[in-house]
């Protein structure tokens, strides 16, 4: 165990080293950081070892499909191809002296022109190895339900087991009621792909997917659409007619609907902004860490950023939980609300139950 | 705007595509079954404690039945023998009752017999005592009256005897 963990601090430590830009020969954290927690064409998991991932294009020359190493020379300096640039981790049209081409907008400003881009980037590739663990993970134990049929989980099954019923019993049941059982494949894929891609994302060299306001983007729409199209007559009324309020804040100055129709966006936009700070700022602290070492070129501070880094990635592994399981509970909050009986006349007094959202960080 | 907070296309097209695509064959193949499995196996746990419980309490009545019956049928035994005393005791009464009234009939009937047959043979005698005596009476008044001076003699003697006032 001992072993592993200095194994992986190590190969941290150098994936870290890789960042240092080798032009200037001055490590600049900042640029380390971004480069970490942001998306790439290629996949490197130490200096030295990169997977070049597949390019596709689609833009003026039609669909472009070819290696992401085309872009690198042999001293892995980057070049343009193909009538394609890469600059600042985005491909734009090349223009003759192999800079992004540009355009002037409505507003005036210079901006650069490029084509679509449906790359397989770092983070694309992380979240396909991410399906194939959950596949690989979730079918097996499906396999197992099946084999051995009414009686005691064994061995993988029964790591998961308390983990899915913990998510029917006390993430869906307690709070959707009796309609949970629709919400179930949701709320456990959701629980899961967070679970594994936040886990995925502290191996050293991994990908920083749930970091990724694109993919929390996905995930809290995901959640959005679910609950405004399971709302109920109850859940509409009481967003557009909400009881135990006076009827001029309703009909005279609309404020109570409009208060409650942002409320439908915030909530999703809460989970986004949330899951994606979250994994993030864990990545940038562990990451700052170890800059520690390389801003002060000290020996000495070695083991001190060591000792903080891996206190912060036990955190990290707790965060990794943590975030999954909040997302999920609070999806099914919104769900409950969603598809929640209101008894109007118990309801008058205290409001709107399913907004009463405990805080969480 | 910071690179960090812009989604971009290609991911935003591959995370939607591959989350669904997730959600639709894990939620097939693999949570359909699990919740499945799971329900049937917390059922029959269900049910087989609530069995046990039943049987508990079954074996309980059972139990309470059992000592019942036995306590019947002490009882029943007890009644039994007493029924059976009582019907001896009875039944030697009875005979005891019986045969002394039978006795005393057939003592009544002894005497009331006797007594008749004495009252019988009583009547018998008085009337041949009186068959005898006439007989007799007949016979000595016959050869007395032959012998006429006796008679005369003693007609006589009784008329002196007789003092006519």
């Amino acid at each position: 165990m001992k072993k592993i963990l200095v194994f992986l601090l190590t190969v941290l430590t150098f994936s870290a080293q890789a960042a240092e830009s080798p032009q200037e020969g001055k490590f600049s954290p900042g640029d380390m950081i971004m480069h970490h927690i942001g998306d790439d064409y290629v996949w490197e998991f130490a200096h030295g070892v990169t997977l070049p991932l597949p390019v596709i294009l689609y833009g003026e020359n039609g669909l472009d499909i070819f290696s992401s190493s085309n872009f690198y020379n042999e001293q892995h300096e980057l070049q343009p191809y193909n009538g394609y640039v890469n600059e600042h981790g985005h491909i734009y049209y090349a223009n003759e002296e192999g800079h992004p081409r540009t355009r002037v907008n409505e507003k005036g400003e210079e901006e650069h022109v490029g084509p679509m881009d449906f790359s397989i980037t770092k983070n694309v590739a992380s979240l396909f190895v991410s399906v194939i663990l959950l596949f690989l993970v979730f079918l097996s134990i499906a396999s197992a339900y099946k084999k051995n049929r009414g009686k005691a989980p064994r061995g993988i099954q029964s790591f998961f087991e308390p983990i899915i019923v913990f998510v029917r019993d006390d993430i869906a049941k307690t709070n959707i009621g009796p309609k949970y059982e629709r919400f179930m494949p949701y709320l456990l894929t959701v629980f899961f792909f967070i679970w594994f891609n936040n886990l995925l994302g502290l191996i050293p060299g991994g990908a920083n997917l749930t970091g990724n306001i694109t993919v929390t983007l996905v995930l809290a729409v995901m959640t959005l659409l679910i609950t405004v199209f399971s709302g109920n007559k109850s859940y509409w009324g009481h967003i557009f007619n909400t009881p135990g309020v006076p009827w001029w804040l309703k009909w005279g100055i609309p404020i109570m609907p409009l208060v409650e129709v942002i409320g439908i966006f915030t909530k999703p936009f809460s989970l986004m902004v949330r899951l994606f700070a979250n994994i993030t700022a864990g990545h940038i602290i562990i990451l700052s860490l170890f800059s520690l070492i390389f801003i002060f070129e000290s020996i000495a501070i070695g083991p001190l950023s060591v000792a903080f880094a891996t206190f912060m990635n036990f955190l990290e592994l707790f965060v990794a939980l943590l975030q999954a399981y909040i997302f999920t509970l609070l999806s099914a909050m919104y769900f409950g609300g969603a598809v929640e009986e209101h008894d109007h006349h118990s309801d008058l007094g205290h409001g709107d139950a399913p907004h009463a959202v405990p805080a969480t960080h | 705007m910071n690179p960090l907070v812009t989604p971009s296309l290609g991911l935003l097209f591959w995370q939607v595509v591959t989350f669904l695509v997730v959600l639709f064959l894990l939620s097939k193949f693999a949570w359909k079954p699990i919740m499945k499995a799971l329900r049937e196996r917390e059922d029959n746990i269900d049910s087989a404690l609530r069995m046990a419980e039943k049987a508990k309490l079954e074996m309980q009545a059972l139990k309470a039945d059992n000592e019942r019956l036995l306590t019947e049928a002490r009882v029943e035994r007890d009644r039994i023998l007493k029924d059976a005393n009582d019907v001896a005791t009875n039944l030697v009464e009875s005979a005891r009752t019986k045969a002394t009234e039978e006795g005393q009939r057939l003592v009544e009937q002894a005497r009331e017999s006797i007594q008749n047959e004495k009252k019988a043979a009583l009547t018998e005698v008085k009337n041949l005592a009186a068959t005898l005596s006439i007989d007799i009476a007949e016979k000595i008044i016959r050869r007395e009256l032959q012998d006429e001076p006796a008679q005369r003699a003693l007609v006589q003697s009784y008329l002196q005897e007789t003092h006519l006032s």
